[in-house]
């Protein structure tokens, strides 16, 4: 039942078309914003990389939240879902993971491309797309939080932002931390590890969140 | 499955519903009887209404009447475990509704003022969809001819009118069975042709020994169903003021502080 | 199913008393007469023993000279930035469970002066950092976090907002502020951990290892004036929120029948 979700899910995505794909494309074009802005000098590139890919995917894993749970809302499966057999708890794990997978996923593929683009090591791009697989999930987890506490908000997606940027922060922190600990060749099994535990957590404490605030909207 | 729902109920304001997943053959319509006695309702702050109790049998029906905010929708949504109520009980064949809401919701069919169709999904998909999500691997046969959309049925839902959008949203009582109908203003977009469908299903259904709670405003025959209008259960305005005259609710747990 | 029972009666129970409470807070409002007056003497006093002590009794600090004074208004804004939230949290997992009132209110009510006390602490670190580190601003770990906490404050007051009902939108920010409080030392943590990589070499760090006794007097004196002061700006707040939602049901009983 779970997995038929998340593939429902996904086949709204794919037939929704170009619009699921935008998170990729604001991300690979706010990266290439970078050097435009701050000139193309190698090595400024190569030590500002790993932020600037990192924030560029926390903006970009925001872009499509809003509508997580919106437009269930709006026509009425979300009242569906509630009564369906699966507990609200699986349903919005359903839904993130089909999120991350048209979010999250395809920017970690797209990152070792811009990685080459800002003159990153190879070091630095294995653990980039290691480290975006790891947070990218951590990050559509504590979105569909915010997702949920705003779904009946008229004006709900600057208000997502606002939520949810500060709770990105240690996600941002850890991401960036474990690729500069590979380019600068200081380890980055720590702040990997600390990444899988923050997603082990937020994979019980996200969805259980997400549904109680589902459940308080829909009353 | 695992638990998870129930880890940590109390910290959040959840309450560990996720325990249990209902077999999918717990929908046969068979005989119980679906009580409610003395339910309130608020919204906000709002009472709507109080004292609302009915008994339901096999094969009866229950049209709800008022004016509009009678909250005839917000019962409905009660009834559905959608909505918190503000007091009263709710009985399946004699057990609390509370102690068990997985197993209502598996007996229940709801449909609501929205029709859930999505502009991607052709009509058997959708129906499918909904059936999944009761634990069915598709949608029973007929269920689409049943409201005269058949050859609709590989058709996406942004080609449908809104008409064909509600056939399609109340042939989700066929797809899966189940022995309770909540059913909000069912027919309003629908035309005499599709009303007298509609009217029929629930006919078969209750003969079936199905029950349904139906909202209406008189535009749908429903053959010896009891008549329970809200406009008699509304909160007289000053209750708001003065809660301690309603004498409707459960008397308050604690006198705060 | 159990705890889905109670929290549903619990509910129901709870809306009913919010109608007793909202017609007779007579009980809050007695013990915050009584409170206030003492409790703006008390902020009165202790604040200005604690500014005569700070900054004519303590000594001058051998490196900083006077600057360092400003901690004994720095280091209480942000103890009671920190303690506010953690207030917060507390009555959001209190009026989640047990729906109380008085709760919701507390808690909405000390979001603001949450807020401003993180905002008294980053100004005061920033007016500190001027002559000890010859700028306005350095990204120190201490400050970091607390600007992030202005962040979790902002959405906490945004997302109160928000909300037209405001039993809803207590209820979905006490979700967002037990999301923040479990949040709030993972970001201590990471900033921390953040700072140590980019360790910017020029910096003297804000701690106060070698504190001298009589500064310490100043300082517990200073952070207790600020719990009484937030003391004193709460209890006029809540009253206002209490007199803001009864002016909200009057409202509301013009409108129904």
């Amino acid at each position: 039942m779970f997995f038929r979700l998340v593939g429902r899910e996904l086949t709204l995505a794919v037939r929704g078309g170009i619009g699921s794909l935008m998170a990729v494309v604001f991300f690979v074009l706010a990266v290439t914003l970078f050097p435009l802005g701050v000139g193309p000098e190698l090595g400024l590139l190569s030590r500002i990389a790993p932020g600037v890919v990192w924030v560029a995917a926390l903006l970009a894993a925001l872009l499509s939240l809003d509508r997580l749970f919106v437009a269930d809302h709006e026509d009425g499966s979300l009242e569906l879902l509630m009564l369906g057999a699966l507990p609200l708890e699986f349903v919005v794990l359903a839904k993130t993971a089909a999120h991350w997978l048209t979010t999250g996923l395809p920017l970690a593929a797209a990152a070792p491309v811009l990685a080459i683009l800002l003159n990153m090591s190879v070091d630095g791009l294995v653990v980039l797309v290691v480290s975006l697989l790891l947070g990218t999930p951590l990050l559509s987890l504590i979105g569909a939080v915010g997702a949920a506490l705003t779904v009946s908000l008229r004006r709900g997606g600057a208000l997502i932002a606002l939520l949810v940027l500060p709770l990105y922060v240690p996600v941002l922190i850890f991401g960036v931390g474990a690729v500069e600990g590979a380019v600068l060749d200081v380890g980055v099994r720590a702040n990997l590890s600390i990444l899988a535990g923050g997603l082990v957590g937020a994979l019980v404490l996200g969805p259980l969140a997400a549904a109680a605030a589902l459940r308080m909207t829909a009353e | 499955m695992p638990p998870i729902g129930s880890a940590f109920p109390v910290l959040l304001g959840l309450t560990g519903e996720g325990c249990k997943i209902p077999g999918p053959d717990n929908g046969a319509p068979g005989a119980a009887r679906f009580e409610a006695q003395d339910v309130a309702c608020i919204r906000g702050e709002r009472p709507v209404f109080s004292g609302v109790s009915f008994s339901l049998e096999p094969g009866g029906a229950l049209a709800l009447v008022g004016a509009n905010g009678a909250g005839k929708s917000s019962l409905l949504r009660i009834l559905a475990g959608l909505l918190g109520r503000a007091g009263g009980t709710l009985r399946w064949d004699g057990a609390p509704l509370d102690d068990d809401w997985p197993a209502h919701r598996s007996r229940l069919h709801y449909v609501g003022h929205l029709d859930a169709v999505k502009p991607t999904l052709t009509a058997t998909e959708t129906l499918d969809g909904w059936a999944h999500l009761r634990g069915r691997a598709r949608a029973e046969a007929g269920a689409l001819a049943a409201l005269g959309i058949e050859d609709l049925a590989d058709v996406p839902g942004r080609y449908l009118s809104a008409g064909q959008r509600r056939r399609l949203a109340l042939a989700r009582l066929l797809a899966t069975p189940a022995p309770l109908w909540l059913l909000d203003e069912p027919t309003v977009t629908l035309d005499a042709e599709a009303t007298a469908r509609v009217a029929a299903m629930i006919a078969r259904h209750r003969s079936d020994g199905g029950m349904a709670v139906v909202a209406t405003h008189g535009e749908l025959a429903l053959e010896g169903a009891r008549r329970l209008d809200l406009d008699r259960h509304a909160i007289a305005a000053d209750a708001l003021l003065a809660g301690d005259e309603t004498g409707a609710g459960p008397e308050p747990e604690h006198e705060a502080w | 199913m159990a705890t889905r029972a109670t929290g549903a009666t619990r509910r129901a129970k709870a809306g009913w008393t919010s109608i007793h409470f909202f017609a007779n807070p007579a009980r809050f409002l007695r013990a915050a007469r009584a409170v206030y007056p003492w409790a703006a003497a008390a902020t009165a006093a202790l604040i200005a023993a604690g500014l005569v002590l700070g900054l004519y009794v303590a000594p001058p600090d051998y490196q900083q000279g006077d600057a360092y004074r400003i901690i004994f208004v720095h280091v209480p804004a942000a103890w009671m930035s920190l303690f506010v939230y953690v207030v917060i949290a507390l009555c959001s997992a209190a009026g989640l469970v047990w729906r109380h009132p008085l709760a919701d209110l507390v808690a909405r009510s000390s979001a603001p002066i949450g807020a401003a006390f993180t905002l008294i602490t980053l100004l005061s670190g920033s007016l500190w950092g001027q002559p000890m580190w010859g700028t306005w601003w350095v990204w120190d770990a201490r400050l970091t976090s607390m600007l992030v906490l202005l962040f979790l404050y902002l959405g906490y007051i945004a997302l109160h907002a928000a909300f037209d009902d405001p039993a809803k939108g207590a209820r979905a920010a006490a979700i967002l502020a037990l999301v923040g409080v479990v949040n709030v030392p993972i970001v201590k943590f990471s900033v921390d951990w953040w700072n140590t990589l980019h360790q910017p070499a020029t910096i003297s760090k804000i701690d106060s290892p070698s504190i001298d006794s009589s500064m310490v007097a100043p300082l517990l004196l200073m952070a207790a004036g600020f719990m009484a002061y937030y003391l004193t700006v709460l209890i006029p707040r809540v009253r206002a929120e209490i007199a803001r939602r009864r002016i909200r049901n009057l409202r509301l009983a013009q409108v129904s029948r």
